[in-house]
């Protein structure tokens, strides 16, 4: 909450500022850079939103404590919607109509993203997603872009490790939120293309605190050869546990969704060998020294883990990604003109960010390859690259 | 034959659950006809409290210190809040305790914060099962199945045997006659409101390990709980139990032949079947006797 009384103690001193200098100044344009953020800081998806807020508020601090941009602080406005689509269109019809910001980071879920979408697109308003949903991008919007891989690149590197490993009848489950459905279409969309067979499908509650019955359906199911879980929320603990509890030792895949060591934490014992596709901010400690994102990624771990005394996830790194795309797209227009800037996002080319290295055009929003994602795995209570 | 008794498990976990947070409503229903819909907070209070002591204190004692912290807590909220408030209406009070639900949440989530934690297990890890009748189980489910069965015999004993029991129930049967006889009904209503908070959070301990304490949980077992009281038919404990256990195990057993994005509404839909069947619950006597009016 200190954060909050913060934000608003800074947004109380900007207003000060920029009454004296309208005196002198022409006043048309505040002296401040304002980019709003929307983050479910509380809430089942706060796994996602509060390292996505600490991360922001830590970079725009960075940005200042530099000088800011083009001679100009930036404001961060960050305004918790604590994981409900309602409260993220309040939010950002606030953050469009009254702070007149440049442009506004997050929501965390795709939920909310997809409630927000065309709103920043009648009002030309930039939006950059945290959110991972296919649906964000495609169909594309000419102001909406997004930082996390793709859902379907996610499924591709499951499939395919599947294929490695044998296996091909599988159980699909998944949360009843905006992430889980996505990614529940595009399990069922690609299944065939690599001769997968979902035998179970099961759609849980987003705050599910037992999941033995439908893993007892699992069970019950003959040849089904693994698990395949999407959701954000701590469900991805539970299932682990009472996985290994019923007796269902078949190898288990999340979503990008697993990667805060938080539910690993959650897990413990059980959730050694779960498989999941991340980026590389997890396993920064394994990458060679000429890995292009390895810097990157080194300075924001030891940034964030300094100051926050927790953890990075790749959730935070989703922020990351999404405040520096924008402050690059600033950089590049060498103005705070939002067209310009939606603009030169759009054209932004070999930007290395937390999530791999994003080449932005105008069909490609996402920006992101195959390659950004890693297969990874649960060793000893850590992250590591899966090896064969 | 062993399916059906992994999934019979299964809801007779959740079902106990919800069988002491309905106990709950019907301790302080029948001794002030209020319906606490904090009874939800109750149980995230008692998780939350233990996983906290747990880091200095043996598990063990950090529940025990957890349930009678939870139990003075209870009966503060009456002193402080319902105690002055004898006057409004029942709805008024009822008002408030989905305002105290708010409260209470929004409080937690200040003292601890938004993240999900959790009690280690009793016995064993999270990976550790056995085997029971061929059904492959958690060593936790039986400690919140044991926890259950004990809470429900002693209560029992406590309703029949004890005079304060006793008292407590000449309370709820018919007031006016129990300050008669020199019952001091005030500190009777305290009384429940503390039992209530103390048997919720005894809840929140045992099922940490299995379903995590967060501070969000109260609401949904409130609801649950909430529904398993009327199932049973409000006022009385004992039906409480049955109600809980049948919420959980219609839940359950309705995965095995619907998808289980709709398990909440078969519960949901057996209780309304039952609301216009039986307005007054399965053990509940019909022409509201037990139900006192605003």
């Amino acid at each position: 909450m200190k954060e909050k009384l913060m934000c608003s103690i800074k947004v109380a001193a900007a207003a000060c500022v920029i009454g004296l200098t309208g005196l002198t100044a022409n006043g048309a344009e505040s002296r401040t850079i304002k980019i709003g953020a929307i983050f479910s800081q509380t809430g089942p998806a706060s796994f996602l939103g509060a390292p996505e807020a600490k991360t922001v508020q830590m970079l725009a601090d960075q940005l200042n404590a530099k000088g800011g941009i083009l001679g100009r602080k930036v404001e961060v406005i960050i305004k918790d919607s604590g994981g409900s689509p309602e409260k993220a269109v309040s939010f950002a019809k606030q953050l469009i109509d009254e702070e007149r910001v440049l442009a506004i980071i997050g929501p965390s879920t795709s939920g909310e993203t997809m409630q927000i979408k065309p709103l920043c697109e009648e009002n030309k308003m930039i939006l950059v997603s945290c959110a991972a949903a296919e649906t964000i991008v495609n169909p594309l919007a000419k102001y909406v872009f997004k930082t996390p891989q793709k859902d379907s690149q996610a499924v591709t590197w499951i499939y395919n490790t599947m294929k490695d490993m044998g296996i091909s009848k599988i159980a699909v489950l998944s949360g009843n939120d905006g992430f889980g459905m996505a990614g529940k279409k595009q399990l069922e969309d690609l299944a065939s293309a690599h001769s997968i067979q979902i035998v179970v499908n099961e759609v849980y509650d987003k705050g599910a605190t037992d999941l033995t019955d439908i893993l007892t359906k699992v069970k019950g199911t003959p040849g089904v050869q693994a698990v395949v879980n999407w959701s954000i929320v701590p469900a991805q603990s539970i299932i682990a546990k009472n996985m290994k509890q019923i007796g269902l030792n078949i190898p288990l895949f999340q979503s990008h969704g697993f990667g805060n060591l938080k539910y690993v934490e959650q897990a413990g014992v059980a959730a050694e060998g779960i498989l999941f596709p991340a980026g590389r901010l997890l396993v920064v400690d394994e990458l060679p020294d000429n890995h292009p994102q390895k810097q990157v990624l080194a300075a924001y771990k030891r940034d964030y883990e300094t100051r926050f005394k927790e953890n990075v996830s790749t959730f935070g790194g989703h922020a990351y990604d999404a405040f520096m795309v924008v402050i690059e797209g600033v950089k590049k227009a060498r103005s705070t003109d939002r067209d310009k800037v939606r603009d030169a996002i759009e054209q932004l080319k070999g930007f290395v960010g937390t999530a791999g290295v994003f080449n932005y055009s105008p069909t490609d929003h996402t920006g992101l390859g195959l390659d950004a994602f890693e297969m990874l795995t649960v060793k000893n209570g850590k992250f590591a690259i899966y090896k064969k | 034959m062993v399916q059906a008794l992994q999934y019979f498990f299964s809801g007779i976990t959740v079902g106990s659950v919800y069988a002491i947070v309905a106990i709950g409503f019907n301790i302080i229903y029948s001794a002030t006809g209020v319906l606490n819909f904090a009874q939800g907070e109750f149980v995230m209070l008692g998780g939350m409290v233990a996983i906290t002591l747990a880091s200095f204190l043996p598990v063990p004692v950090a529940v025990a210190v957890a349930v009678a912290i939870v139990t003075l807590f209870g009966c503060g909220l009456e002193l402080v809040f319902f105690r002055r408030l004898r006057s409004h209406s029942i709805l008024h009070m009822i008002i408030i305790t989905i305002g105290l639900s708010i409260v209470i949440q929004e409080l937690a989530l200040h003292v601890w914060d938004e993240k999900v934690r959790s009690l280690p297990y009793f016995t064993g890890n999270e990976a550790s099962s056995v085997k029971l009748l061929g059904a492959a189980l958690s060593p936790q489910v039986i400690w919140v199945l044991g926890t259950a069965a004990i809470v429900v015999a002693l209560l029992q004993l406590f309703y029949k045997r004890t005079l304060y029991g006793r008292a407590m129930r000449a309370c709820s049967s018919n007031p006016e006659a129990a300050m008669l006889v020199g019952i001091n009904t005030g500190n009777m209503r305290t009384a429940a409101f503390g039992l209530s908070a103390g048997l919720g959070a005894l809840a929140g301990c045992v099922i940490s390990p299995i379903s995590m304490t967060h501070y969000e949980m109260g609401p949904g077992l409130a609801i649950k709980g909430f529904a398993a009281a009327v199932l049973g038919g409000l006022g009385n404990p004992m039906a409480a139990v049955v109600g809980g256990l049948m919420v959980g195990l219609i839940e359950a057993f309705s995965v095995s032949v619907i998808p289980s994005a709709f398990k909440d509404v078969a519960a949901f839909a057996i209780l309304l079947a039952m609301l216009f069947l039986r307005p007054h619950g399965l053990f509940g006597r019909p022409s509201g006797v037990s139900v006192r009016e605003v």
